[in-house]
């Protein structure tokens, strides 16, 4: 299997504060893995060292091979808090993304809002904090990247939508083979659509495998009780 | 790139339109009777400038400087500014820089086209305005007091021929720096505002005077408080009428040893009647000394300016793009 995200003693400090350290993991191509961990454990850390938008303060991390923010038309990445412009419509917010992307997919882009039942010509300012994500969300999936990164994609979105987006997700990453890496601190977010599992606590990776495997060390436990574990075991 | 960044700044480009067909309207309109004025009065500037005062042409002048001073504050505190400030205070950056497109390029076309569109609309502002004013300088300057108004003088100076061009990219890239370096927009525009202020004043005041040595002469003058103005401080003013167009640095009546000469030490003039202190005045070697620009560095000047502004704008754009690289 490919590595897609290969990290070797990766760490990050903002003035003085470690907010990660001695991260070790390689993420593989072609699987859907989870980030999760409690709030502040540096799962947004680790999003942003691996998109590039925040250079690390000691080891190396290769992302697709290269440097972090090499490959911008390779890789997609929705921030936290889902940010669009408030006084762009949703066309143009597609307008943009045509415009920016060479492997942009207007239809797929349409044709989801249209799922949505959201009106395109409606302001990103007006819509509801669920609608601004989805609209994030459709804009990084449009971008169509092998690498699709995600930090908390649903927290703003309420239960019924949480499961209809983890399900579009799964089913774009099988039908074009795209890699996701998503971050949660709800166990419940990740375990339906994840393959592949990195726990993280107190700005260190605790575990990293493939799903099955962690279960099998575990026998009897579901996946809640034994990512607690790993956490209880560590802080 | 180009799409998104007349999407994102349409407003201000259509406001800048707007005001610049106004100002266009405005002074198009008046210039036909300002141009009759000079074609009748031309060859006696004194009856042409009479003229000019007694028509509505003195507040269309000053308004015309007046918008010349705003154009590079509004420029750089509401082009320049948010530019990047807004969308690292709305965090949209985060968007923006995850598309297929790297941050320099981003920030390149952002920089290109909004320096550009501030650049064009400051510089046939300016160049309308001085083309409206031409009339009224090709007379030597609005009378103001007992001197004149030259396009030379510093009051008008920055408004008039290119320097504008070179303000506004200075303002656009001062706003730039200010947002990028700050993050919040309304910081950034109070910083750019100050900032820019102290720079526009600090050119002609400590910068623009030495940047050529300026010519100067000595010469003995009868002083007669009639034609001369005495200074709150007691220093007799004499006015400069003999080089037109010439940005006058020094002006000063001078005793024989160079000392400035100082009106109130005089006992003849403190008690005494005008005429007597004219009489005692009148016995005194007094020179004055000038030290000036002659009008025909005019353009010298307009061009050392610009560049000026221009290099410095250079060099903030240079700093912004090497600085956007390594934010997050």
């Amino acid at each position: 299997m490919n590595t897609l995200i290969e990290t070797r003693g990766l760490g990050k400090r903002y003035r003085g504060r470690q907010a990660l350290a001695e991260c070790t993991v390689s993420v593989p191509a072609g699987a859907i893995t989870g980030l999760v961990g409690p709030n502040g454990a540096g799962k947004s850390t680790f999003m942003s060292l691996v998109t590039g938008m925040l250079a690390p303060s000691e080891g190396s991390i290769l992302v697709l091979g290269q440097a972090p923010g090499r490959q911008l038309a390779k890789v997609g990445f929705v921030a936290q808090d889902t940010p669009v412009y408030a006084s762009l419509s949703i066309s143009d917010h597609f307008r943009l993304g045509a415009h920016l992307n060479p492997r942009w997919d207007q239809s797929y882009a349409q044709e989801r809002i249209a799922r949505l039942g959201v009106d395109p010509k409606q302001k990103a300012g007006k819509l509801s904090g669920g609608q601004r994500a989805q609209l994030a969300l459709t804009m990084s999936i449009a971008k169509r990247p092998a690498l699709l990164i995600l930090d908390e994609p649903v927290a703003a979105l309420d239960p019924l939508a949480r499961r209809g987006f983890t399900d579009e997700l799964t089913a774009a990453a099988s039908s074009t083979g795209m890699s996701v890496v998503l971050s949660s601190h709800l166990v419940s977010d990740l375990e339906r659509t994840c393959d592949w599992l990195i726990v993280l606590n107190s700005g260190r990776v605790r575990a990293a495998g493939p799903l099955p495997g962690l279960l099998a060390a575990h026998p009897g436990m579901s996946t809640e009780d034994m990512v607690l574990t790993y956490l209880e075991e560590t802080s | 790139m180009t799409w998104l960044t007349w999407r994102q700044s349409r407003i201000q480009f259509l406001a800048a339109i707007v005001a610049l067909v106004a100002i266009a309207l405005t002074y198009g309109l008046t210039a036909a009777g300002l141009n009759h004025l000079y074609a009748v009065y031309g060859s006696h500037p004194a009856e042409f400038l009479t003229r000019v005062k007694t028509g509505g042409y003195p507040v269309l002048y000053f308004a015309g400087c007046a918008v010349m001073y705003l154009t590079p504050l509004v420029i750089g505190a509401f082009w320049g500014a948010p530019l990047i400030a807004r969308e690292l205070e709305t965090g949209t950056h985060r968007l923006a820089w995850n598309q297929s497109v790297t941050r320099t390029r981003w920030l390149l076309i952002k920089l290109a086209i909004g320096g550009g569109a501030a650049m064009t609309f400051a510089g046939i502002t300016g160049l309308l305005l001085s083309w409206w004013a031409g009339p009224i300088d090709r007379a030597g300057g609005l009378p103001v007091g007992t001197s004149q108004l030259s396009r030379f003088q510093p009051i008008v100076f920055g408004t008039r021929g290119i320097v504008p061009i070179g303000a506004a990219a200075l303002a656009f890239m001062i706003g730039v720096c200010a947002g990028l370096l700050l993050r919040r927009v309304i910081p950034a525009m109070a910083v750019t505002l100050g900032l820019l202020t102290a720079l526009l004043v600090a050119m002609p005041l400590a910068v623009s005077p030495h940047l050529i040595t300026p010519a100067q002469y000595t010469r003995p003058v009868t002083a007669n408080l009639t034609t001369m103005s005495v200074t709150g401080n007691g220093e007799i003013n004499d006015p400069v009428t003999d080089i037109p167009g010439a940005w006058i640095l020094t002006d000063q009546i001078i005793t024989r040893s160079g000392a400035v000469f100082m009106l109130p030490d005089v006992p003849a003039c403190a008690t005494g009647t005008q005429a007597q202190c004219d009489a005692w005045l009148a016995a005194q070697p007094l020179r004055q000394h000038v030290v000036y620009q002659p009008a025909s560095r005019y353009w010298t000047f307009q061009a050392l300016e610009t560049l000026i502004w221009l290099a410095i704008a250079a060099g903030l754009a240079g700093l912004s793009l090497r600085r956007i690289r390594t934010i997050g």
